[in-house]
């Protein structure tokens, strides 16, 4: 296809939001004014597995300020056929520790929390499930992981295993994790008839519309959602959760007046889907020389009973490298747990830690560079389906990765380098994430000659990847004229249909639609459009993506230092060298490159869902005692990224780039802290007790 | 219980009857309806609800919106992102947040910037850090390190931080009283 010739694009505009941001005056969804709001605090379950038996609501109902308490007797009812997940106080059955099994609305937030402490519930409790066992009898073959088969096999690559010269075998583990944007979610909704109005902090308007609709039997049309600015997804708020649709039935309970809901960091954690928990078994056999004959690559993830989620986590080992041998497969073993999500790079993130390591362990049985390694089995076409890639420059990253990391110094001997009591050393992984496009997504184009300006609508999601100011550079050059001439309307379902921010495929669907809308405009109204001028268009299928392979690669470099006494764990450097197609904006890039590989670092050193196997409660349901990386754990980092022409993808030559920053870091922190200490660590997170008494 | 206050914020006075229960973050944004101060945790554990605080005409210093309650801040001056700049244009610290992109999804922003502003007063008044290897040293000098270590109270999931070092790190520099 043609590309749209780059003008705004690939320069550094700052975020148009940007003043807004800093002020704290952009709105977001809890702070959408509205009139004379109630609010919203929930009952949650503290059993995994059973009834409710009873609910006492009688003091809270008693509470000055108080104005509805809901149960599963007295709460609206939903579609029969809704989803478990979204089924809100639709029966007495308790799915998981933390379900709501009741809501108080009241005049104050104080109010509504006494309340909540006030109702008494009481259970009968079943035997559960809370922990991801590998060898649990209930483990099954999903049909399905997301949106790819559970299972791959090509050739024989158990035989191949065995005749293989070199051969390494491992077990790698991750955590759970959870997503703790900073913004909660939260949600406002005020019925007004049977129309519905919600303001929602939403990784797709268009996606909670189409949800609320169906839980309560609304034409689509009736169901307004409203989501300017979402402070940070990571794929919690791709789908809609059980909080949004308490807010939207407890407010259908208060006809007229609007109910508030922002969640705790508990209820986050509880009910908002988190990343599954991950067992993975991989082997590798290969030649002497380093080229791999076979690739196995076995996972047992956790899911949940009430409904299924598969994480993708094999899929990775799919695409990387060559082997004529290989295997992939799936199980899931359901617990008595809320249900997993999309967590930044499903799969890809647990998978390539595994993959990652596998290929550093093989490098060092067979005394060949980990770069080398790589490049050695770098496959001339896709391995899963034998497709051309459109581009694939994973060699490039590698390659000007380790020119500007100072690899070529380094000497690959473990535990080699003691400085003033730290044991420091430097680790390489490669990343991959593929290059989606969804069809399906609209943009409208209207002119006006006062004030000689651009409209530009689509129902897209600014979530702090730069929407609002990537999409503006691709309509400014799609329509040939400056991108200070174009305004970019988003978030609203007041505005054309757009797919959700996801999956890396936001900027490239939302895109195509606008470069379809501007291509019709200039169509019919030439360079010199009449007053008021509109046009519209639509995101068709990609018609290149049943004939080429297409994703973003990249590698990663990473120096780790280990305290010789105490194992305490420090990254002093990371680079990340991408290839993704053309960057249509490098300032906004590089944040969401530095972050995703942020988000690498924090997986490999401290993010851990810590669960009491007792009562399936996370004991860490705060940002105290759930860590990620704050400013002093992030050292020298830089992101920077290869040219890459790619005339496949879509009109744009774009590739997502949310994802890929995640993909392969932790990886490249473990292997860079065996190389510092000699202690080959397979479970994430990293701990300085992996460390001791090495 | 109610009681009756007055706040003062970004130089406005309000004058108000909270519950005691309620927190300045609670009164700023749901009974002021000031939502530059963000709710991230509630808890005091994430840092988006930093303001500046003075009692008496005294300075400024950051402080947690979500840990303070409404009614012991009577009287208080509280100062949040948007009212940084009095009303004129942008804080130069705003101003390199966007220049520097110092921020994805800017809902921790108005609390870093905050946030800042209260770590560049603490420096030039010469309080150390963890990290401060010379405690002689007067004004503290803020290099990365320092200046990392200082705004590690203030957490950013989409994981600005290189950038924010790197804002907050332009405005310190050209007092000639830091590197």
């Amino acid at each position: 296809m043609t590309l749209v010739e780059p003008r705004a694009m690939g320069t550094a505009l700052p975020r148009i939001e940007g003043p807004a941001k800093v002020t704290g005056t952009a709105h977001y969804a809890f702070e959408q004014f509205v009139d004379d709001p109630l609010y919203l605090a929930g009952v949650v379950s503290s059993i995994a597995r059973g009834r409710v038996r009873a609910i006492d609501t009688s003091v809270a109902e008693a509470l000055p300020g108080v104005v509805a308490v809901l149960t599963a007797e007295s709460a609206p009812r939903l579609a029969p056929d809704a989803g478990a997940e979204q089924a809100v106080l639709q029966s007495d059955a308790v799915h998981y520790r933390g379900e709501y099994v009741a809501a108080v609305v009241a005049e104050s937030p104080e109010t509504a929390r006494e309340a909540a402490d006030a109702v008494v519930v009481s259970y009968e409790a079943e035997p559960s499930s809370t922990v991801l066992d590998p060898d649990s009898p209930e483990a099954y073959t999903p049909e399905i992981v997301v949106m790819f088969p559970p299972d791959t096999v090509a050739g024989d690559p158990d035989a191949a295993l065995v005749a293989s010269p070199v051969r390494t075998r491992a077990t790698y583990t991750t955590s759970g994790n959870h997503h703790h944007p900073m913004e909660p979610h939260a949600s406002i909704a005020r019925w007004d008839g049977d129309r519905v109005v919600v303001f929602e902090s939403t990784q797709s308007v268009w996606e909670t519309r189409r949800g609320i609709a169906g839980l309560f039997a609304l034409s689509e049309d009736a169901v307004t959602v409203v989501s300017p600015h979402v402070g940070g997804g990571f794929g919690t708020k791709g789908g809609m959760h059980a909080n949004s649709v308490l807010t939207v039935l407890a407010a259908r309970a208060v006809p007229g007046r609007p109910v508030k809901l922002a969640l705790t960091r508990r209820e986050m954690t509880d009910t908002t889907g988190y990343r599954p928990g991950t067992v993975q078994h991989v082997e590798l056999g290969a030649d002497t020389d380093g080229r791999l004959r076979a690739i196995t690559h076995d996972a047992v993830e956790q899911t949940a009973r009430m409904a299924e989620f598969g994480e993708p986590t094999a899929v990775y080992s799919r695409h990387l490298y060559a082997a004529p041998h290989r295997r992939t497969t799936h199980r899931l073993v359901p617990l008595d747990r809320s249900v997993p999500t999309f967590m930044r790079a499903p799969g890809e993130a647990p998978g390539s830690f595994a993959a990652e390591s596998a290929m550093d362990e093989l490098a060092h049985e067979l005394g060949i560079d980990p770069i080398e390694l790589r490049i050695r089995n770098e496959p001339d076409v896709d391995p899963d389906s034998g497709l051309p890639f459109s581009t694939r420059n994973l060699v490039a990253c590698l390659r000007r990765g380790a020119e500007r990391f100072g690899w070529a110094d380094r000497d690959a001997t473990p535990r080699a380098r003691l400085v003033d009591g730290w044991w420091h050393g430097t680790g390489v992984a490669a990343s991959f994430f593929p290059a989606f496009t969804m069809p399906g997504s609209a943009a409208s184009i209207r002119y006006d000659q006062d004030p000689d300006r651009f409209r530009v609508d689509i129902a897209a999601a600014d979530i702090g990847q730069g929407a609002r100011t990537a999409l503006t550079q691709i309509a400014a050059d799609a329509l040939g004229v400056p991108a200070s001439r174009v305004d970019l309307n988003l978030g609203d379902t007041g505005l054309p249909h757009a797919t959700v921010a996801g999956g890396s495929a936001g900027t490239a669907s939302w895109g195509t639609a606008i470069v379809d809308a501007a291509d019709r405009f200039r169509d019919k109204w030439g360079d010199d459009p009449d007053d008021a001028a509109e046009a519209e268009g639509v995101a068709q299928a990609n018609p290149d993506a049943a004939a080429y392979a297409m994703g973003a690669y990249g590698a990663h470099f990473v120096e780790v230092a280990v305290h010789a006494d105490t194992g305490e764990i420090r990254v002093p450097r990371m680079l990340g060298v991408f290839a993704a197609g053309r960057i249509v904006n490098p300032l906004t890039a590089r944040s969401q490159f530095l972050g995703g590989m942020v988000w690498g670092l924090s997986m490999a050193l401290h993010e851990e869902s810590v669960v009491d196997p007792g009562v399936g409660h996370v004991v860490n349901g705060d940002l105290a005692g759930y860590h990620f990386a704050a400013h002093a754990d992030v050292g020298d980092i830089d992101a920077e990224w290869i040219e890459e022409q790619d005339p496949h993808v879509n009109p744009m030559g774009t590739k997502g780039i949310g994802e890929i920053g995640i993909v392969g870091a932790a990886a490249a922190v473990a292997n860079a802290a065996h190389h510092a200490t000699g202690v080959r660590v397979r479970s994430l997170p990293i701990t300085l007790d992996d460390f001791l008494g090495s | 219980m109610d009681a009756t206050i007055s706040l003062t914020v970004d130089g406005r006075r309000h004058d108000l009857t909270v519950d005691t229960r309620t927190t300045v973050l609670d009164a700023l944004r749901e009974r002021l309806g000031v939502t530059s101060t963000k709710k991230g945790c509630d808890h005091g554990q994430c840092g988006a609800c930093t303001v500046l605080v003075s009692r008496n005409g005294g300075p400024g210093r950051r402080e947690l919106a979500c840990l303070a309650l409404a009614v012991a801040y009577d009287g208080a001056e509280v100062t949040t992102a948007d009212g940084l700049a009095g009303g004129d244009g942008l804080h130069p610290l705003a101003e390199a947040f966007v220049e520097f992109d110092a921020y994805q999804c800017g809902y921790c922003t108005p609390g870093q910037i905050c946030s800042a502003v209260g770590m560049l007063d603490e420096a030039r008044a010469g309080h150390p850090s963890a990290v401060t290897a010379d405690l002689g040293a007067d004004p503290a000098v803020l290099d990365r390190a320092e200046i990392a270590e200082r705004m590690s109270g203030n957490l950013c999931r989409c994981a600005a931080y290189s950038n924010i070092v790197s804002a907050v790190q332009s405005v310190a520099t050209p007092a000639g009283e830091t590197r």
